[in-house]
């Protein structure tokens, strides 16, 4: 699993690659955190290349999104693959976390 | 009155045999020529071992009166094996088999898949069985044995005749051999198998009247008669507990590897760098916690599937618990995230976890444990489904490509017995080319090869001495080869270069060595009922290639896992002229016994080598030279051509090697 950002003008996008599982949660949280503290609270996390999301993913995901809306910002979620679709759905996120097509949608009507 | 000569004449080959193999190992060793002069004693003990073990099998002949009537309520299935063969001939075997007069209900066993076959057979209602559907792709066939253990599965008589596609059946056959299983220790009916397309001379040695006559017989006396495949009638009751016994075995055997592997998955993913992270930690002891308390179990001999579901309650409980956790942590952040919006403008609803979320993203596809991928499918392997298998009761035997001789073997194991029935009540085709003939030798000897290397009867603590004779007999004939190859090279070693593996041929080497061959003649004679064996001694030798290679084979097969290159036996002759390429060693080493017999003659003239020496070589050089020309027979053999001659022709014998 693997973690990277860039920062815009408008919002932060963070991409992640691999399987948003067990391992890989804690660093998801580790480096929004970051981003937050850097001072972009509008955060996309870019899950086009994350294939498979479990338990912890998803609560590093929802971790994240109050960390976002505490510095005054949001956290949005882009590119999700069915797997991860599914799990949003089957748990009732999907009604926290809406799905954007792409990073620069996510952001793209405020 | 004939056990007795039998016993008699079995003795005095013994007491001949070992005075004149002592006298080689401890007086007429030459050591000056000790590479050529110890394999050949070693060859010449072979073969004593080889004769002992013959005299072992007809010193206990057993001739059987007919049985009882059979119980009038006996059900049977009458299976015919296929694969590939010509669907007229699989018909006229189903067609003969549905005419047996006994009750019984009649099953094409169709390994070919063909919907022709299904529906030739379903016009003429008789039973059609495939592959049903848990032998997909992945999972081992096992070939026959596979295809009987399917049909096992879908029929229910409990008695199962079995014939191979082109074994025609009598309409007596049930009638004459059913009686035997009112004895409720009798497993097994084995007739013979007798080919109707083999002329009076027999150029294959496909016909086996030794075999399905005095060693059979002998085999019957101890018990342990053999399971040929064909033309036998079993007892289901006696299979399924045979696979039963079978699959307990496999699975603890599974559960003990699963664990194993286990531990060391976990030791390896504690090393990882994720084991850094707490939760992985608390998981891998989870894991390996469950994990030790059920080898602990294990030793104390629990049951093996509440061991094996304990694990799983234990790890699945895991990971529940960290599910849980995560969801618990997530609504709390759900409920700070809704308190905020509160405060912020005034309007929120909570949004709750779905309330089955846990139980959701706890199931194994989307368990937080597959972070620990290696962890994960080893725990899947601790498990009582056999999910190697495509189904978990293999009551015919797999280990081997015989798996009848296995499959007999291990009967007698559970102490069940079997009888050799001898009386022909079936007639079936045999190979008609050499490359088919070889191929299916071949087969038959790493079979057995293969039997002997995973399941050495001399160690079956379950089989009497008798039982473990009988089969090792058997296996002990298929290593000729090795025997062969010295007997061909020690008269070509002497004729060109003079070099005698023995001191000298003197009258101390007749006294002994002739006696022991008249006797050791005289056995096969009166244990065989004068059935000729010539044709039977000239395939164990020629053949020596096709043994030599069943040996390293099922070697590399067995220990290395290694394919053996099986080949099922083609029924229908194969075309072409000719195929000499096929004997090439063979015709190699005649040349050579040719090119010695000549030199051999011209030292003589030269005066470089003694009369007495020649004489005796130049014999074996002919002898050798008469068993190998079965072979110019064989490869110009074109086939069976029916002749009007009567059912009794005086067949040859093939030896043990059938």
């Amino acid at each position: 699993m693997q973690f990277s950002y860039e920062v815009n003008d408008s919002y932060a996008e963070v991409k992640s690659v691999g399987r948003l599982n067990m391992v890989a949660a804690p660093k998801l949280r580790e480096v929004v955190n970051e981003v937050v503290a850097g001072g972009s609270s509008r955060v996309v996390v870019n899950l086009s290349e994350t294939d498979f999301m479990d338990s912890s993913g998803l609560g590093a995901l929802i971790g994240c999104l109050k960390a976002a809306r505490q510095a005054g910002g949001d956290l949005r979620i882009a590119g999700v693959q069915p797997q991860v679709k599914m799990v949003l759905e089957l748990t009732n996120m999907d009604r926290v976390l809406t799905a954007y097509p792409t990073a620069e949608a996510a952001f793209g009507d405020d | 009155m004939t056990r007795f000569w039998t016993r008699l004449i079995v003795l005095l080959t013994v007491i001949l045999g070992v005075n004149y193999v002592a006298w080689r190992w401890m007086a007429s060793l030459n050591w000056d020529a000790w590479w050529i002069a110890v394999p050949l004693v070693i060859a010449e003990t072979y073969s004593l071992i080889d004769v002992m073990l013959f005299g072992l099998t007809v010193w206990n002949i057993k001739f059987r009166k007919p049985p009882p009537p059979p119980p009038a309520d006996a059900t049977v299935d009458v299976f015919i094996t296929t694969y590939n063969e010509p669907f007229d001939l699989v018909m006229t075997t189903a067609l003969a088999a549905k005419d047996i007069r006994w009750p019984h209900s009649t099953w094409i066993l169709d390994d070919g898949d063909r919907p022709e076959m299904r529906e030739l057979a379903e016009s003429n209602a008789i039973g059609y069985v495939k592959r049903g559907a848990g032998w997909t792709p992945d999972m081992p066939r096992h070939a026959k044995a596979g295809n009987l253990n399917n049909a096992l599965m879908v029929t229910s008589g409990e008695y199962l005749l079995i014939l191979d596609a082109d074994q025609i059946p009598e309409p007596d056959i049930l009638d004459k051999t059913l009686g035997y299983f009112n004895d409720d220790k009798v497993a097994l009916v084995q007739t013979p198998q007798y080919f109707i397309n083999v002329p009076a001379d027999d150029p294959l040695g496909s016909q086996a009247p030794l075999f399905y006559g005095p060693i059979q017989q002998g085999k019957d006396g101890w018990n342990a008669a053999f399971f040929c495949g064909s033309n036998a009638i079993l007892r289901r009751e006696a299979l399924m507990q045979l696979g039963l016994v079978g699959y307990v075995k496999a699975t603890e055997k599974s559960v003990r590897r699963a664990l194993a592997a286990s531990r060391t998955a976990i030791k390896k993913a504690r090393r990882s760098p994720e084991a850094e992270n707490p939760l992985v930690e608390q998981m891998l002891n989870e894991v390996e916690a469950a994990t030790e308390s059920a080898q602990k179990e294990l030793e104390t001999g629990a049951s093996l599937s509440e061991i094996t579901y304990r694990v799983r309650r234990k790890v699945d409980d895991a990971v529940r618990t960290l599910v849980a956790a995560d969801f618990s942590a997530l609504q709390s952040d759900l409920d700070e995230i809704a308190a905020m919006e509160l405060a912020h403008v005034g309007e929120s609803g909570v949004t709750t976890v779905a309330s089955d979320a846990v139980d959701r993203m706890s199931g194994r596809d989307w368990s937080p444990l597959g972070a620990l991928e290696s962890v994960h499918a080893v725990l899947d392997a601790i498990s009582v489904e056999r999910t190697d298998e495509a189904q978990p009761i293999m009551p015919l035997a797999t280990i081997s490509v015989t798996e009848d001789m296995a499959t007999a073997m291990r009967l007698h194991g559970l102490g069940w017995k079997s009888v050799y029935h001898h009386e022909i009540l079936a007639y079936g085709l045999a190979p008609e080319d050499v490359k088919t003939m070889l191929t299916q030798r071949l087969r038959w000897a790493q079979g057995t090869m293969q039997v002997l290397l995973r399941e050495n009867p001399l160690v079956q603590r379950s089989l009497t001495w008798g039982q473990r004779l009988m089969y090792f007999s058997t296996m002990w004939t298929y290593l000729s080869g090795f025997a062969a190859v010295i007997y061909f090279a020690a008269p070509i070693i002497y004729l060109t270069l003079g070099i005698l593996p023995v001191n000298s041929i003197s009258v101390d080497f007749f006294i002994r060595f002739i006696p022991f061959m008249v006797v050791n003649q005289l056995l096969f004679l009166v244990a065989g009922h004068g059935i000729p064996t010539w044709r039977g001694q000239q395939y164990s030798l020629a053949l020596f290639p096709t043994w030599i290679k069943a040996c390293t084979t099922a070697a590399r097969n067995v220990w290395f896992g290694r394919p053996l290159g099986f080949a099922v036996t083609p029924k229908a002759r194969q075309s072409g002229g000719p195929s000499w390429s096929l004997i090439r060693p063979q015709i190699i080493v005649a040349v050579l016994l040719a090119i010695a017999l000549v030199v051999g003659l011209t030292r003589l003239l030269a005066g470089m080598s003694e009369p007495l020496g020649t004489l005796v070589n130049v014999a074996w050089v002919a002898f050798d030279l008469v068993v190998l020309s079965v072979l110019v027979k064989a490869v110009l053999y074109k086939g069976f051509v029916p002749e009007v001659v009567g059912p009794e022709r005086p067949e040859e014998r093939n030896a043990d090697a059938v």
